[in-house]
């Protein structure tokens, strides 16, 4: 309120003519690109909730589920593949998350050191990564037969445990955390472990929820190295259950009971059901996360 | 992101004192050996997960057996990049995978600047927030998600060909034709929101006297935009831009193994995806990795070209 006070007061001259209706043309665009944007969402969503029999007879846009019932959500639930990837994922997402964010801590905290002697050239060998890689098939030879780890989860947690860009977003964040308070720490005798972890990751909470968030969004929606490491079914995660169900089309273990003309049918809206299982958790935590990561995204464009 | 940036610069080693190399060197590691210690694993992630990969490329130059390993396969030279570049699909592949990057550059790159300039334009900010939370949201979906929408909607019986209420229905996953607008179009949709943050937040920094003493001058909306908002942008618009020619080569192959199928492979099939074939589908290490080095080093050398010509031109570079 204050600060609105200070401000100097904005000039504002009377808009001409041309200019209301280049407004009025921007409101009219982006409500219809707002409307592009979420309408297949909301139709796969009604979709999801509709009679198999019905949605097959309609033909055009939906406005609401035809005949509601939850009968895709059912088969989608009971279908076990469905829910060892649940489970799979949730196990990559945690695990991997809380490694992500230990390492991206560590190296940020390291290469955030002024007075430290081998600082620039360990962010060259670091940033140097960002933009040269020996590519797919001598990683896949690497993390799958010298170092075992095919078919397995750690073959897509390990591999990616630092992401520069993300070390690189921590990093200035950590150079903006005021001296004064880490001086003083270490006049109490606090080491560099305990400044990291009771100064410098508490001061800087937002960037960490915005590490957690982008670590753990990319965990979730992941699927090529799992199709690239992972044969066993038992090990699928989310999103490998997932492309066989939507792109490969494999709807046969969800609708056993049902005739072979139904199965079309039903397929469909298992379809949607399935999407919306697998994107839902995203999208409910989605709007209260926003406010961090458009400050995560801020600090990572202007690093100065 | 304004002037050449800290944090990808090389600075040149620090002047040692007279004390000597080496004391200057233990005394360092002994006053900060916690940090060191934390540099430690995150320098093991790199050195092994990146750096060992780098290594392992040399197999790109070798006959290469798994059972023998990297050290007691046949080197064979150049022979199977030679093999690339007289394989029938060279031609293909190097067009297909340039013309979808181009059509990207042209409509994808643009899309989120004229998106953060329109959202720029709002003055209510109620609305100016809804628009943002909902053309952000897409970019937190999944790809194969994204992937399966596509392949719904754009089915031969899909809502698509419903609505375009004609009689003769296309169906579009399977014709080459449509490929490169599927790919383009549906990476705008669930990217260009996103996108448009980085320019919002660079638009931000605008000092706003700058709009005032315009506005003094008698100009109207556009050209503020023109004179004021974009040339605020403008280094953040050229740093991405190198950034984006350095990944020229490598489009999005993740999306791309889930939209194509052997129908369409003649326009959708690009270097990292025949990589992905011939690599791990087909066990055929040493051409593989060749073809894949081969993409690395030119993705290389344009992020090379492209931050030296912008360096020359317009002052802004990434180093």
């Amino acid at each position: 309120m204050v600060a609105a006070a200070l401000r100097p007061k904005r000039i504002r001259l009377r808009e001409s003519r041309g200019e209301r209706l280049f407004g009025f043309g921007t409101v009219v665009f982006l409500i219809a690109l707002m409307g592009v944007t979420i309408y297949p969402l909301l139709y796969v969503l009604f979709a999801s909730l509709s009679s198999a029999s019905e949605l097959t007879q309609h033909r055009g846009l939906l406005f609401a589920p035809l005949s509601l019932t939850f009968e895709a959500y059912r088969r989608v639930l009971e279908n076990p593949l469905i829910l060892t990837g649940y489970r799979n994922t949730l196990f990559i997402v945690v695990v991997g998350t809380a490694l992500n964010v230990f390492m991206t801590a560590l190296g940020a905290y390291a290469l955030s050191r002024r007075n430290v002697l081998f600082r620039n050239p360990a962010m060259f060998l670091i940033v140097f990564t960002m933009f040269f890689s020996g590519g797919l098939i001598p990683t896949y030879l690497l993390v799958g037969q010298t170092l075992h780890l095919q078919n397995t989860l750690w073959a897509l947690i390990v591999p990616g445990a630092v992401q520069t860009l993300n070390l690189i977003i921590m990093r200035t964040a950590f150079q903006s955390v005021p001296v004064a308070l880490e001086e003083a720490a270490r006049i109490d005798g606090a080491n560099d472990w305990t400044i990291l972890f009771r100064i410098y990751l508490p001061l800087s909470w937002p960037v960490v929820a915005v590490m957690i968030l982008f670590y753990g969004v990319a965990h979730w929606n992941s699927f090529f190295s799992a199709l690239v490491f992972i044969r066993e079914r038992e090990l699928y995660p989310l999103q490998l259950v997932l492309r066989e169900i939507l792109i490969s089309s494999n709807v046969q273990n969800m609708a056993t009971d049902v005739s072979s003309g139904d199965v079309l049918a039903i397929g469909e809206t298992i379809k949607y059901a399935t999407i919306i299982v697998a994107t839902l958790p995203i999208l409910l935590v989605y709007p209260y996360l926003q406010r961090y990561f458009v400050k995560g995204v801020a600090i990572g464009a202007i690093k100065e | 992101m304004r002037t050449a940036t800290t944090s990808l610069e090389i600075v040149a080693p620090l002047p040692l004192p007279k004390r000597g190399r080496w004391q200057t060197i233990s005394r360092d590691l002994r006053r900060n050996k916690h940090v060191y210690l934390m540099l430690l694993p995150v320098l093991l992630y790199y050195l092994i997960f990146h750096y060992g990969p780098m290594y392992g490329a040399v197999i790109a130059f070798e006959d290469f057996n798994p059972v023998k390993g990297v050290f007691g396969s046949k080197w064979v030279g150049l022979q199977n990049f030679q093999d690339f570049f007289s394989s029938v699909y060279f031609g293909r592949l190097i067009f297909n995978t340039v013309a979808i990057s181009v059509l990207d550059l042209i409509f994808g790159f643009p899309a989120p600047i004229i998106l953060a300039l329109l959202i720029n334009e709002l003055r209510w900010n109620p609305f100016k927030r809804l628009v943002q939370t909902v053309t952000y949201l897409p970019h937190f979906i999944s790809v194969v998600v994204v992937v399966g929408m596509l392949v719904d909607f754009f089915a031969r019986d899909g809502l698509v060909n419903q609505l375009m209420l004609t009689t003769d229905p296309v169906a579009y996953m399977q014709s080459p034709e449509w490929f490169r607008q599927l790919f383009v179009g549906s990476g705008i949709w669930q990217h260009v929101g996103w996108g448009s943050i980085v320019y919002l937040a660079a638009i931000a920094t605008i000092d706003p006297q700058l709009y005032d003493a315009a506005k003094v001058d008698g100009a109207d909306r556009f050209r503020q935009m023109w004179h004021i908002t974009v040339p605020g942008i403008l280094p953040t618009i050229v740093i991405l831009l190198i950034l984006r020619m350095g990944m020229m080569m490598s489009v999005g192959y993740e999306k791309i193994i889930l939209m194509y199928n052997p129908l369409t492979y003649e326009t959708a099939d690009v270097i990292s995806t025949y990589v992905f074939r011939r690599g791990i589908l087909q066990a055929d290490f040493s051409f593989s990795a060749a073809v894949g080095l081969f993409n690395s080093v030119i993705n290389f050398a344009l992020l090379i070209a492209a931050n030296r010509i912008s360096r020359r031109l317009t002052e802004h570079s990434l180093w």
